[in-house]
């Protein structure tokens, strides 16, 4: 499994249009690789040097010189083009759904904080609770969470649903994802942080709406940790 | 006016710049010097546009007329280097000293004059950190003249500037020192004046620098 | 009234007798051959030691929370019973970044090499300032003296990574570290000034120093790609030093620059040091291709295909290089609009390399290989620097920078052009020019097996990193194994740093053939390559002055298998019949 070019499991509505642009590049690199270092292989071997045989005096190939150019350059701009919008709707400021559950996240040395709006669905109210290490969500819907930093430069990083953004000291950064699985995930700091960046996991549980509704009102039980 | 062969690009070359090694190398060096000043300049740009409030007015905190005297005996200093060059250049040996060593005296108030200022800063509570708690400009600061969320970044980007630029100036009073002594002994003449002017370039340099920074720390 | 002599033909510096003492030829030299080859002794101190640290970080990743064999020699602070403390870790990923970036491979190409070869390859007697010279390299050994000084430092040594991010790197409350940190950045702007002195004489030397005849176009591409690597270390490293007193400044003296709760910007750090550190990575590797280019020219006796082309993709590469700096900070929560800008300059940068990939093949393309050790590194680099390119591709594209950035997909890349690109150049390089420099050829036999061995060793190594990030391993982490998703990896951890200490325990063949050739090795002819250009025309290694005569150029210096003679070379200052005298110079013998 270690030796894999394929991607570990997505469960997440950007993880299709991650890995999609993943695979292309891989097939593009791939290609060009292959075509690169088999070809250099087959110099080395057909232009040893053998009695008899002189190398030719031949400076370039203006034709040869536009041809690379131009693929090369073609290539790259189709790279960038069908990046682009993906980019966008992860990171775009003007991408997060209007329905978006909001949520509040905060990092700090050695841990994540996640307050979430309770029954109101509003964060700043009375009913908001926080809790430690443990990120709770609903599948299939998206979530809006607004990232902040405590102390030093953390990052949020979710494999499974293929988000990373960076919590920095002194911004609100606003982070939207939409889980497309029920399940528990893993999350890892993804920017040191200090001593303890090693150990800064947190849990992500995905819920189906029912058993959210249900761990919600045990919420309302527990004491909230602020 | 003749020159030694010196002070031609090297004989034995292909062209080049067209100058000899000395000024190229000057040139190239205040290449490194803009960047320099631009990490600087632009670092304190980034952080007064971005700035989490208003950033204090120049007069509040700075003296601004002594500054603008400061600035006026650098621009002098200036024009006397070009005096000194074009006297060197002459063959004047008199007058080279002569308006060499006013450059000298002006550069060195120049720096005196800052760091006079500096001292009164500081006493009167501006440090790098920002305003000292009970100070005399600590009473601003609770007058609101001076925004106390800017206060820190204030101070921090008026002593690196100034205080650089203050560095540069010291450096070129101090070379400039070492290129009188050697004229004392005749070192320079109208056929090999390369200290000179190698000199003086780096001394426009630097007063076009404070040109920047006075406009924009003390009248912006 | 012209006083210019007669150029043609004119005495060199190396016609009178050499009678300087020990000191000031060995020691304190203004010569520009000794400066070079006392930055090739410091530099390769420094690999072998980043190597080491690599060596401890590898142990701790492939074998965590076991003690390290020999580590009972560490102090507690740092591995109390031989096993590594995870702020000893956290030192080591961030020196061994340190040591390689700054103290090994930069000086190594441009300090090294920059200072052997410019004078000589332009006909030069020496760098335009001697003395300035002599200055850069204490000045660069006083600066790894306070940087060697920080892990004695209480706290430990810095341990914010190479990139030294805000606030960790400024806060001692965050990072534990305190004079060590502090040290770090003085170490830098030391150095900075070192590296200015060099970019200054760099530059005026190759404008205003080349032989009658050198014109621009007929300069080897390994003095094109140092005289362009020199101008972006004159402009860059000038903004290192400004944020590195910024950060010094915010560490000692109570300023705000980085420290958002008093006003300042966080990420104004990261944009100060990528604005110089993207810079600084195409430093690190256009002199590495300039050599390459040199040497893959002479295996394949046959001139180097696109030479012009290859210079407008030095000065293409050297000028994208300053607007690609945010492709570090994709994910750091600047506005994303300017993820899409960078992302655009940054798969651009891709053509320029490309050009040059394409031409190494076509300069080997119908020409007739001659796999000397230079070769087989030369060749190498041209393979591996593919893959690092490559996998480039991936992280520019912003959308999959997302899941890849701070993995070890990052690393994998860092590493094949670091070390499978510019290390690889750089033991080319070093073999090559070895003779000329000492007068000795190194062994061949055992620069093959050290080439074979490193070869393979470093494929094993580096090569599954890039699993292990499409994994979603992170970056500078102590244990793996406190991730669940990680510990199915552990297996391919542990592989890599087995190869990890074949790879450096491979390396003292390279050590040893190095240290015993000056004593030992075969006598070198003046051009045991059958090169064409100007320093191998002169003894091995040169005298003081360079060139009893100072050279003319009459041709470019890639004519192999050229029709207008029976050797399969043409040095660039052997005049034929048919030359005439070069336009600068007045006609006639």
């Amino acid at each position: 499994m270690g030796w894999s070019w394929l991607l570990p499991h997505g469960a997440s509505t950007f993880a299709a249009r991650i890995d999609f642009m993943y695979y292309v590049i891989l097939a593009i690199t791939g290609i060009a690789f292959f075509v690169v270092e088999l070809g250099l292989v087959w110099f080395l071997i057909k232009y040893r040097a053998r009695p008899g045989r002189k190398a030719e005096y031949i400076h370039g190939s203006t034709k040869a010189e536009i041809t690379w150019t131009s693929v090369t350059a073609v290539t790259v701009v189709v790279i960038g083009l069908m990046s682009g919008p993906v980019w966008n709707q992860v990171k775009g400021r003007h991408s997060v759904p209007a329905d978006a559950m909001p949520l509040a996240a905060r990092a700090q040395q050695f841990e994540w904080h996640f307050t979430y709006p309770g029954p109101d669905g509003q964060l700043e109210t009375a009913d908001d609770f926080s809790l430690r290490n443990q990120l709770h969500v609903v599948v299939n819907r998206p979530a809006v969470m607004l990232l902040q930093a405590e102390d030093v430069i953390h990052s949020f990083f979710v494999p499974a649903w293929r988000i990373k953004q960076d919590a920095v000291p002194g911004l609100g950064i606003r982070v939207w994802f939409q889980p497309t699985e029920v399940g528990t995930f893993e999350l890892a700091c993804a920017e040191l942080c200090g001593l303890g960046h090693y150990r800064m996991r947190a849990q992500v549980t995905v819920h189906t709406q029912e058993a959210y509704d249900q761990w919600l009102a045990e919420q309302g039980q527990n004491v909230a940790i602020r | 006016m003749a020159h030694a062969a010196v002070m031609e690009p090297p004989a034995a070359a292909e062209p080049g710049a067209g100058v000899y090694n000395e000024k190229l190398g000057m040139w190239v060096f205040l290449g490194s010097e803009v960047m320099f000043f631009t990490a600087l300049i632009g670092s304190y740009i980034i952080l007064r546009f971005g700035a989490p409030g208003e950033w204090a007015r120049p007069g509040v905190v700075l003296n601004v007329p002594v500054t603008a005297f400061n600035t006026f005996l650098l621009i002098c200093s200036s024009v006397s280097m070009v005096k000194a060059y074009a006297a060197v250049v002459d063959g004047d040996q008199q007058k080279f000293k002569m308006w060499l060593l006013l450059t000298i005296i002006a550069g060195a108030s120049f720096v005196g004059v800052q760091a006079y200022e500096y001292t009164h800063l500081v006493h009167d509570g501006f440090l790098p950190s920002g305003i000292r708690e009970g100070s005399e400009l600590w009473e601003k600061v609770e007058a609101g003249t001076v925004p106390a969320a800017t206060a820190g970044i204030y101070g921090s980007s008026f002593y690196i500037m100034t205080g650089f630029h203050g560095f540069h100036v010291t450096c070129g009073v101090v070379s400039m020192i070492w290129v009188y002594l050697k004229a004392l002994r005749g070192g320079y003449s109208a056929t090999d004046y390369r200290g000179v002017e190698v000199i003086g370039l780096y001394w426009h340099f630097v007063d076009l620098v404070w040109i920047i920074l006075f406009t924009i720390v003390y009248l912006v | 009234m012209a006083t210019t002599a007669a150029t043609v033909g004119q005495v060199g510096h190396a016609g009178h007798v050499d009678d300087r003492s020990f000191l000031r030829k060995y020691i304190f030299s203004t010569d520009h051959k000794i400066i070079g080859i006392q930055f090739l002794i410091m530099s390769l101190v420094f690999l072998a030691l980043g190597g080491t640290l690599a060596m401890m970080m590898r142990w701790q990743l492939g074998f965590p929370g076991q003690a390290m064999p020999g580590g009972t020699v560490l102090p507690e602070t740092m591995a109390p019973g031989g096993v590594l403390l995870p702020e000893f870790y956290i030192s080591l990923v961030t020196m061994h970044g340190t040591f390689m970036v700054f103290f090994a491979i930069m000086p190594l190409l441009v300090g090294v090499f920059g200072n052997f070869l410019i004078p000589l390859k332009i006909g030069a007697p020496d760098m335009a300032f001697p003395r300035l010279n002599m200055m850069s390299f204490w000045v660069a050994v006083s600066s790894g003296l306070i940087m060697l000084a920080g892990f004695w430092a209480e706290g430990g040594h810095a341990g914010a990574g190479w990139t030294a991010y805000a606030p960790l790197s400024e806060a001692p409350e965050y990072s534990g570290v305190s004079l060590g940190q502090q040290l770090w950045c003085l170490s830098l702007i030391v150095l900075g000034l070192s590296s200015m002195l060099g970019a200054v004489n760099y530059i005026t030397t190759v404008i205003n120093m080349r032989a009658p005849g050198m014109t621009w176009f007929r300069l080897p591409l390994s003095i094109w790609a140092l005289f362009i690597t020199a101008i972006l270390v004159l402009l860059a490293i000038p903004i290192l030093a400004g944020g590195a007193i910024m950060l010094l400044f915010d560490q000692t003296i109570g300023t705000h620059f980085f420290k958002p709760a008093t006003g300042g910007q966080v990420l104004l750090w990261q944009h100060l040091f990528w604005f110089f550190g993207h810079p600084e990575v195409y430093i690190l590797i256009l002199p590495a291709m300039g050599m390459v280019s040199d040497i893959i020219a002479n295996g394949s006796r046959k001139p180097i295909f696109g030479y012009e082309s290859m210079v407008f993709a030095i000065m293409g590469i050297g000028f994208l290089g300053w607007i690609v700096w945010g492709h570090h900070m994709f994910q750091s929560g600047m506005n994303p609009t300017l993820g899409q800008t960078f992302m655009i300059s940054t798969l651009f940068i891709a053509v320029p390399s490309a050009i040059k990939v394409f031409n190494w093949m076509g300069t080997m393309w119908r020409g007739s290989l001659h796999f000397h050790v230079p070769m087989l590194h030369a060749v190498a680099f041209v393979a591996m620097f593919v893959i690092g390119g490559l996998s480039g591709v991936f992280m520019a594209s912003t959308p999959v920078d997302i899941y890849i950035h701070d993995t070890y997909f990052i690393v994998a890349h860092i590493h094949y052009v670091l070390f499978g690109g510019s290390l690889f150049a750089l033991f080319a390089a070093i073999t090559y020019w070895y003779p000329k420099m000492f007068g000795r050829m190194m062994n061949p036999f055992w620069g093959k097996v050290h080439f074979w061995l490193t070869f393979g060793f470093y494929n094993l190594t580096f090569f599954p990193m890039h699993q292990l990030g499409l994994q979603g391993h992170m970056r500078r982490i102590y244990d793996p194994t406190e991730y669940t998703f990680l510990q199915p990896l552990q297996p391919l951890n542990q592989f890599i740093s087995i190869a990890a200490f074949l790879l450096f325990a491979s390396q003292a063949l390279f050590a040893l053939n190095f240290i015993l050739s000056w004593f030992t090795g075969a006598k070198a002819d003046v051009n045991p390559w059958r090169d064409n250009a100007l320093e191998w025309s002169v003894p091995s290694p040169p005298p003081h002055g360079n060139f009893a005569v100072t050279p003319t150029v009459y041709r470019g210096p890639y004519e192999y298998s050229s029709p207008e003679t029976s050797d399969d070379y043409l040095p660039q200052d052997k005049r034929l019949p048919t030359d005439r005298m070069p336009a600068s110079q007045p006609a006639g013998d």
